[in-house]
């Protein structure tokens, strides 16, 4: 059958870093896939070596908008690694708070776009509306619902009061029962499992071989985890495990983040609840020469965090690691063989916030170009789903076609 | 300016674009679709094509690789059109303004393409949903 390439992307608002496929189809299926990345280039590792030490914190905040505490925690690990330095326990707790609370809202905002992908708009609605709780939370306790602004290096920036500690309880105790009622309408919703389950699959070995992180290595039975590989300050008192599925599909990795959602709420609480007065700071005065290397945790995967120092101000030299880095090669072996329709799925259940992808461009032999739009993705995506429903006779309660 | 009344009278789509942004700005433009704040009831609407944006939103420092995007896209929106700019990035750059593949900001690439380009600032890192709803409709309001 004649091979065609269909290029898509560039431009992705919604990701860190815009990346393009290439996917060469033979009729419905997908026989190949290239990546290829460095789109949205801001030179933030450059940039960086002109900010001083507490100034980096900020900037690497704003790598990426939903991670933005992860990569913060990660430098922050990395320059405390340098100095070998201990941060008060207090500090320990706050950071731990903050940054499951990310957790939650990046995994609640991935299940949203998901169910988008797939025509059930009901899910992004609601995964959305749950989502606002902890950007609320979040207001209340660091005063913005994103780019918290917390981390320095040697401890948290600003300190939590009784009130807030308080508020932060009730409010994310409310948002158990939703959740709850949320994650068992997705996983007993048969149409769900037809559309999500055996796609893209991602087995154990590639898994392994492709060095995938993060909630995508999780769903194929992996259970790498930074927070647990390398007992981080803070989480290695608290009660919680590492959720993994055996199937590495779709499917499995959307059950991994909802099940992730929960830990993380037990964490937080536990974080909340054992706080005790103490300092949150371990002031830091000077940085000397040497380097460090901090990892923590994402929501999508281990993020990397390398910095040298000659003694100066300035970091000397800062190299960042995101995890989408390593997930984006393993599209190479849970693509190929699967229908255009159920690419963007799978591009999306990695989690590189596959929301808007400009377009797609299918390119036949002869250099006919044909343009597909976002929306012509999404409405192959849907058209499957339908399809599903069809065969199934009913439709079910979840599923809604209109925004 | 009879026609500037005209079409911003009833409701207004916005084409959302982005270029190198950090993308906490891109989710908070999607949160206003979502139920709590839900600017479908103002009558805007996210639309997938410049073509039928009456404004054009425009998040993060334009990087070199994004500039000829962000100006085919300012062609192709049909004019008269109100440009939005969001968060401290797309105001000014924002922190991201000494960097060296950033070319922004958005306002002066725009003006050199356009002198008569009618702006909207909204600062904010991100900018609040709220304040993002008032600043287009004060936006507008001005016109
Ligand atoms: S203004 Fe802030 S939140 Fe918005 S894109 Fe820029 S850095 Fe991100």
């Amino acid at each position: 059958m004649k091979r065609t390439i269909v290029p898509l992307g560039p431009y992705h608002p919604l990701l860190e870093e815009p990346e393009h496929f290439k996917l060469y189809v033979e009729g419905e299926k997908v026989m190949e896939l290239d990546v290829e990345i460095g789109y949205n280039h801001r030179g933030i590792e450059k940039l960086s070596e002109s900010k001083t030490w507490d100034q980096v914190p900020y900037l690497v905040e704003r790598i990426c908008g939903i991670c933005s505490t992860s990569h913060p925690f990660a430098y922050c690990l990395a320059v405390e690694d340098l100095l070998g330095c201990k941060i008060p326990e207090r500090a320990e707790l706050i950071r731990v708070v903050i940054a499951e609370l990310e957790r939650i809202h990046s995994h609640l905002l991935w299940l949203g776009l998901a169910g988008h992908f797939i025509g059930y708009n009901t899910v992004w609605m609601w995964a959305w509306k749950y989502r606002e709780t902890i950007l609320e939370i979040c207001e209340k306790l660091t005063g913005n619902r994103n780019h918290y602004a917390m981390f320095k290096p040697g401890g948290v920036r600003r300190d939590f009061n009784d009130e807030q500690i308080e508020y932060g309880l009730n409010r994310i105790e409310e948002l158990v029962k939703p959740l709850t009622m949320l994650t068992n309408a997705i996983l007993d919703d048969p149409v769900i499992h037809k559309r999500l389950k055996g796609v893209g699959v991602l087995s154990y070995e590639d898994a392994v071989l492709y060095s995938a992180l993060g909630p995508t290595s999780r769903a194929s039975g992996v259970p790498w985890d930074a927070r647990w590989d390398e007992p981080l300050a803070g989480f290695k008192d608290l009660n919680w495990k590492i959720i993994t599925q055996e199937d590495g599909d779709v499917f499995a990795k959307a059950v991994v983040r909802l099940l992730e959602c929960f830990e993380s709420i037990s964490l937080i609480k536990q974080g909340l609840e054992k706080m005790t007065d103490g300092p949150i700071d371990a002031r830091i005065k000077e940085v000397p020469p040497g380097e460090g290397c901090g990892r923590y945790e994402a929501p999508r995967g281990e993020v990397i965090h390398y910095v040298r120092s000659d003694g100066s101000n300035m970091p000397y030299r800062h190299k960042i690691r995101a995890p989408t880095f390593n997930n984006l090669p393993t599209f190479r072996v849970s693509c190929v063989g699967e229908t255009i329709a159920d690419v963007a799925l799978i591009t999306a259940s990695i989690d590189p916030c596959y929301c808007c992808t400009e377009r797609v461009g299918v390119v036949d032999e002869c250099g006919n170009e044909k343009i597909l739009r976002e929306d012509d993705l999404i409405r192959l995506s849907i058209e499957k789903t339908e399809q599903i429903i069809k065969d199934l006779g009913k439709i079910p309660t979840l599923y809604s076609k209109e925004i | 300016m009879d026609i500037l009344k005209k079409s911003f009278k009833k409701s207004i789509w916005v084409f959302h674009l982005s270029a190198a942004a950090c993308n906490n700005c891109d989710i908070e433009v999607l949160e206003l679709l979502t139920p709590r704040y839900d600017i479908e009831r103002f009558g805007m609407k996210l639309v997938g094509s410049p073509r039928h944006a009456d404004a054009l939103l425009v998040c993060g420092a334009i990087s070199a690789h994004a500039k000829p995007r962000l100006l085919e896209v300012y062609r192709q929106t049909p004019k008269p059109c109100l440009v939005v700019l969001f968060g401290s990035c797309g105001c000014s750059s924002g922190i991201f303004r000494d960097s060296y593949s950033i070319v922004g900001p958005v306002d002066k690439i725009l003006k050199e393409e356009d002198p008569d380009v009618k702006i909207v600032y909204i600062p904010g890192c991100p900018p609040k949903p709220e304040a993002m709803i008032e600043g287009i409709v004060m936006g507008l309001g001005a016109l």
